[in-house]
């Protein structure tokens, strides 16, 4: 084949399609409001509920980093299925790897898309916590927060992209997700916790606090992420 | 039609499918046990056999989803023992499912297929309206289509992709009548304009009025090539 003829067939690059993934994936939601009538629901009803059953402004004010990411990683669980649900239906992922897109622009796009809806969801949460159990903020922890959330849905997105692309070829999928997922993101759910605490200046953590743990769910979103795009192709061809 | 006219390289006279001794191998059951078959540019060819001969093995043979194990086999003049990823670009096949969103209405699924190499909204438009799907339809979600209209979203979405040889496993499973005959008449445009289409069906009357010539395979093996 013609040097221009290789050109010409080797599809789009993978930032390409990574663009190409993410906006259809958004549109998608957009089109099925699952996130706006399923998902947000669900979060804020495990946010309520849990400040009804505790019933104390002492404990509720202890325990609210925790409940923001414990309800943001019960949502994540649904959004990853959600994600995968839409390439399975009617064969679409395999159509993708068929055409000889390229896996680690599918990786990236996936990712990015669940990425931009985590974080409308834990602004959402955050703000809920906020006015719920009336945590407190600071400028220094407002900082804190802005990057612990960033970062950490990152590291939810990146996780949750590889796994489901794992099971998404596999039958059961619905309850192999949970099983797969939960213990590997304990490290953000931990992390994220932690790092929030401190923003909120919980049981008077300072902010400074919570900086390393920042760091470790920093790492765990790089190490996630190339990981997942260097392995997305593979997972999907077996 | 444009799915032709695009890319050709200069070894146009080349067979689209030059099949020599092809042995693939799933696990360790060997599903293509030497088959050899050249199909010409602008051919439609039907493939017949009994379920678990192979005919679709060899179809994701040609797609370049399986590797070949021994033989020589050449696709779009793309040596398929070395750079089989590379011909996946240029074919189009379509299963038992149609790769669609649901969600997105027939243009944003077309459009999505043919941004994946680059396909200009000119082409984009060109792929629906040849399918017949432009007008009313173009806007409608693929979720409320028949099974009919959604094949031909499908194969719109191969016109917008470019792929010059189309790979089609039982295309005319789960439509009714009418997208029997809706499909065919696609098919028949396509290859008047000058596609490559191979079909893998057990309708041998309704394919066999469509295909050019039928390869009958057996056990793995082409067994009788026939005109039509």
């Amino acid at each position: 084949m013609s040097n221009a003829g290789q050109q010409r067939f080797t599809g789009t690059t993978v930032i390409g399609t990574a663009r190409l993934i993410a906006a259809k994936d958004l549109r998608v939601e957009l089109r099925s409001r699952v996130l706006l009538n399923q998902v947000l629901p669900f979060a804020l009803i495990v946010m309520v509920m849990f400040a009804f059953a505790l019933d104390s402004d002492a404990v509720l004010e202890r325990v609210a980093p925790g409940l923001v990411w414990l309800a943001a990683m019960f949502s994540t669980l649904i959004m990853v299925s959600r994600s995968f649900a839409v390439e399975t239906a009617d064969g679409a992922l395999d159509q993708l790897r068929s055409a000889g897109v390229p896996a680690m622009g599918i990786f990236i796009g996936k990712m990015m898309a669940l990425m931009a809806q985590l974080v409308v969801l834990v602004t959402l949460l955050i703000l809920t916590a906020v006015v719920l159990y009336r945590a407190e903020l600071s400028w220094a922890g407002s900082v804190l927060l802005v990057t612990t959330g960033l970062t950490a849905t990152c590291g939810l997105a990146a996780v949750g992209t590889l796994y489901g692309g794992l099971a998404a070829g596999a039958k059961g999928r619905e309850t192999l997700l949970p099983l797969l997922l939960l213990p590997v993101v304990a490290p953000v759910l931990i992390g994220a916790t932690r790092a929030t605490e401190s923003a909120f200046g919980t049981r008077g953590v300072s902010t400074g606090q919570g900086w390393p743990w920042l760091g470790l769910l920093a790492v765990f979103a790089v190490l996630f992420s190339v990981s997942g795009a260097v392995a997305f192709g593979p997972l999907l061809d077996d | 039609m444009s799915t032709v006219s695009h890319g050709h390289d200069p070894a146009t006279l080349e067979p689209v499918v030059d099949l020599c001794d092809a042995v693939a191998v799933l696990g360790s059951f060997p599903a293509l046990a030497g088959v050899t078959m050249t199909v010409q540019r602008g051919e439609i060819v039907l493939l017949s056999g009994p379920n678990g001969a192979g005919k679709t093995t060899l179809l994701r043979l040609c797609a370049g989803l399986v590797a070949l194990e021994r033989g020589r086999g050449r696709v779009l003049g793309v040596d398929l023992a070395n750079d089989r990823e590379l011909v996946r670009h240029r074919v189009g096949m379509i299963g038992h499912s149609n790769g669609l969103y649901g969600d997105l209405t027939v243009t944003e699924n077309v459009r999505f297929w043919g941004r994946t190499v680059g396909a200009s909204e000119s082409e984009i438009d060109l792929a629906v309206s040849r399918m017949g799907l432009d007008g009313r339809l173009a806007h409608l979600p693929v979720s409320r289509l028949s099974a009919g209209q959604r094949r031909r979203t499908a194969l719109a979405g191969l016109v917008a992709r470019r792929a010059e040889l189309w790979l089609l496993d039982e295309p005319h499973a789960g439509l009714d009548a009418a997208g029997r005959d809706e499909l065919d008449s696609v098919l028949k445009m396509a290859a008047t304009a000058g596609a490559t289409v191979i079909v893998a069906s057990h309708e041998l009357e309704r394919a066999g009025k469509l295909a050019t010539r039928q390869v009958e395979v057996i056990a793995g093996q082409v067994r009788k090539v026939a005109g039509l």
